[in-house]
């Protein structure tokens, strides 16, 4: 068995970013099916645009269109993509010079092996079938056929020339410009246990209530801790608590939000176990929540055995259990 | 050789709003470092180096934004530093590029702190559930209403102070046109009747969710001879603690005691009630506004709701707090602890506008931010430090 416990845990939040009107002049511009660069004070084309430019520090407002056509002038290869990478096989990555621009900008480009890209070889956007006003409505840059090259030239091959979004939508109502995106960030993360946790976790599985005593300041922790928060030493030892405590204080949560487990209004208070030193962060139930009260005692409510797992879930909740309010000296310096 | 004198010589914020839909998040730091440029008679060119403080990363989801900004921030070819405190980084982040020039390395140092709130949902970052724990964790309401909660009881305050202060900073902030709310007509009993969030909290009691930023110039003597009315800093403090150690005061923490002693020290302040003439102190739940008169040593332990409640905190009283509205009325977080730092050297340089304190000369700016666990602050005043 591992010394630690730990369990996946993800974090995932869509995003709205506000783009501002220069990076919005550059995602509208990639919704209608043109690329728009920007020219800074000392004559660069840049694609996307700067924001202000970084000698003048003013914002940028000379824009300028570029072809959907350019040069790899760096590349790197990419054998095992990742989740929410351009594609979901092998590919590069490359810096690509458009023609009309003077700095590179970077994107994937849809080669099946490293053998097929190489600096100074020519690319071209291969549009999204549906383009919304994000850097994604170019799907990727693609070589370009040698003889769309002879016959169409570099300011309009075939391939790069984007289908019209909606012929006439495009007449007669000219959509909004863009001016934001919706960046969806997903983390997924393994949440790792100290060792102190894991006892505490382990104990929580057998239906005890495990707390450790710091060696050098005396006070007991639960859960037990890796380093004491006021010294820094381990905790040590086993002290097993009854789970009978003290309402020291607590909020009623009637504010519903995004995540939330627990269905408001509920009482979130914080539960000195008899025999520790600080005290838990837990539900309290079996009572109205406008009777809870500073200095109550309460007892731990466990799940079904069978639900139980690695957690403080375990606890369902404390529960009052009617004996008189603890005096307040006992409870004081932990408010 | 010791401290050099530093003062502030420019304060620029933006127009702080639920959503700064016009803005990138560029753009809203030029907005406020645009406005602060022009109060110092100054452009980027004129500028040593640059720091900037925002709230944690989860917050907005870009991991070190300073990264991307930094060419709309003028750092090109300039050293840019990043400070992170949580919700007092911009009080640390401004302290940060003070000692940059109080120890003489540069003269003339920017700094800017943001954030776009409308981006993302701190309430959301704050509460992600954990794997093995109880997910009990409410935002930043659910963290803080439980000491709250605690202060009551160890003060005796009545319950509707926390009224009070809302009223009066809610009022106030009818004065200042930066200030993202303005409730015309708030008063203690509609702050009462506004709906109970986190028992004790009602929602009239809790700071907004604003998109905003801050941005000072702070100058050393020499460049500061130049300015009409410069905020010199007379003293400024840091002081951190643990979260979750055994017995912490979270009502009157051990780090914002020994902050501000330090800081009054410096500052060579013996009773700040009698000589500090207006304080914006950080105070995103009303409570907040009694407990830390009470830690910062602007009242005995258990007195700070008799401030609150007689008024003497108002702008009429003889601690004006938060004339400015505070973090209740305008909370973009990261740029929130500079905001008080900002709106102090404002009252010690006579350029609030309607929400000046006349005659004001010595002023504190305060932040604290994560579990009460990190506080910055510091004295601004309209003369010369003497030492």
């Amino acid at each position: 068995m591992s010394r630690t416990l730990s369990a996946p845990v993800t974090v995932a939040f869509d995003y709205t970013r506000s783009t501002g009107p220069v990076l919005g002049r550059f995602l509208t511009g990639l919704r209608d099916g043109v690329l728009v660069a920007g020219r800074t004070s000392a004559g660069e084309v840049v694609v996307p645009p700067l924001e202000y430019d970084p000698v003048t520090h003013q914002q940028t407002t000379d824009f300028v269109e570029v072809a959907p056509v350019g040069t790899v002038t760096s590349w790197t290869w990419v054998p095992e993509p990742v989740a929410a990478q351009p594609f979901d096989r092998p590919f590069a990555f490359a810096l690509v010079t458009l023609d009309g621009a003077t700095k590179p900008m970077f994107h994937a480009v849809d080669v099946a092996s490293p053998s097929e890209i190489s600096t100074g070889m020519r690319v071209q956007v291969r549009w999204a079938d549906e383009r919304v006003g994000h850097i994604n409505d170019i799907a990727c840059f693609e070589p370009v056929a040698e003889l769309d090259e002879v016959e169409s030239g570099a300011g309009g091959p075939g391939r790069a020339r984007p289908q019209p979004r909606d012929e006439a939508a495009t007449e007669q109502s000219r959509p909004e410009p863009v001016t934001g995106v919706i960046t969806p960030v997903s983390l997924d993360y393994v949440y790792a246990a100290s060792p102190e946790e894991s006892t505490f976790y382990r104990g929580l599985d057998e239906g005890r209530i495990l707390g450790q005593r710091c060696p050098t300041c005396d006070k007991v922790y639960v859960p037990p801790r890796s380093a004491c928060p006021s010294d820094g030493t381990p905790t040590e030892g086993e002290i097993e608590l009854s789970g009978l405590g003290t309402i020291t204080t607590f909020c009623i949560v009637n504010v519903p939000f995004l995540g939330q487990k627990i269905t408001p209004p509920y009482v979130s208070a914080y539960v000195l176990l008899d025999g520790a030193d600080i005290a838990l962060l837990h539900l309290i139930l079996g009572v109205p929540a406008d009777e809870v009260r500073m200095g109550m005692r309460v007892k731990a409510v466990w799940k079904p055995r069978e639900e139980w797992a690695y957690s403080l879930e375990n606890i369902d909740h404390f529960a009052p259990t009617g004996d008189p309010d603890a005096d307040y000296d006992t409870y004081k310096r932990h408010l | 050789m010791g401290k050099q004198p530093a003062a502030v010589v420019g304060i620029g914020q933006t127009h702080h709003r639920a959503k700064r839909e016009d803005l990138s998040m560029a753009g809203l730091c030029r907005e406020a470092i645009d406005r602060a440029l022009l109060d110092a008679n100054m452009t980027l060119d004129d500028i040593d180096a640059i720091v900037v403080g925002k709230a944690p990363d989860l917050f907005e989801g870009v991991m070190m934004p300073e990264l991307f900004l930094a060419e709309s921030l003028g750092a090109a070819g300039k050293p840019l530093l990043r400070v992170h405190t949580a919700g007092s980084v911009g009080g640390s982040t401004a302290i940060v590029a003070a000692s940059l020039v109080q120890s003489g390395v540069h003269k003339r140092v920017l700094t800017v702190a943001y954030e776009k709130q409308s981006e993302s949902n701190a309430m959301w970052a704050l509460s992600v559930p954990l794997p093995f724990n109880m997910p009990v964790h409410a935002g930043a309401g659910g963290y803080f209403a439980p000491h709250v909660r605690s202060y009551i009881r160890r003060s005796g305050a009545p319950t509707h102070v926390g009224a009070i202060v809302a009223a009066k900073d809610r009022n106030n902030a009818l004065k200042n046109p930066y200030a993202h709310l303005h409730n015309e007509g708030t008063t203690v009993e509609s702050v009462l009747a506004s709906t109970m969030l986190w028992d004790p909290i009602r929602y009239d009691e809790t700071c907004p969710s604003s998109d905003g930023a801050c941005a000072l110039v702070i100058v050393d003597e020499d460049t500061a001879a130049a300015s009409p009315n410069p905020a010199w800093i007379h003293g400024q403090a840091m002081r951190s603690e643990a979260t979750s150690a055994a017995e912490r005061d979270q009502v009157n923490p051990q780090a914002s005691r020994d902050a501000a002693a330090y800081l009054w020290k410096q500052a060579g302040i013996t009773n700040p009630f009698e000589e500090i003439d207006a304080a914006e102190i950080y105070v995103p739940f009303s409570w907040f506004e009694p407990m830390w008169l009470e830690s910062l040593g602007f009242a005995a332990e258990g007195d700070g709701w008799k401030l609150s409640e007689s008024g003497e905190t108002a702008m009429t009283g003889r601690l004006p707090v938060n004339c400015s509205g505070g973090v209740l009325s305008s909370n973009p977080i990261g740029a929130s602890g500079m905001l008080r730092f900002g709106e102090a050297a404002l009252q010690v340089r006579g350029a609030a506008g309607e929400h000046q304190i006349d005659g004001a000369r010595k002023a504190l700016g305060h932040a604290y931010g994560g579990g009460s666990q990190f506080f910055s602050m510091w004295v601004v005043g309209a003369d010369k430090p003497t030492s």
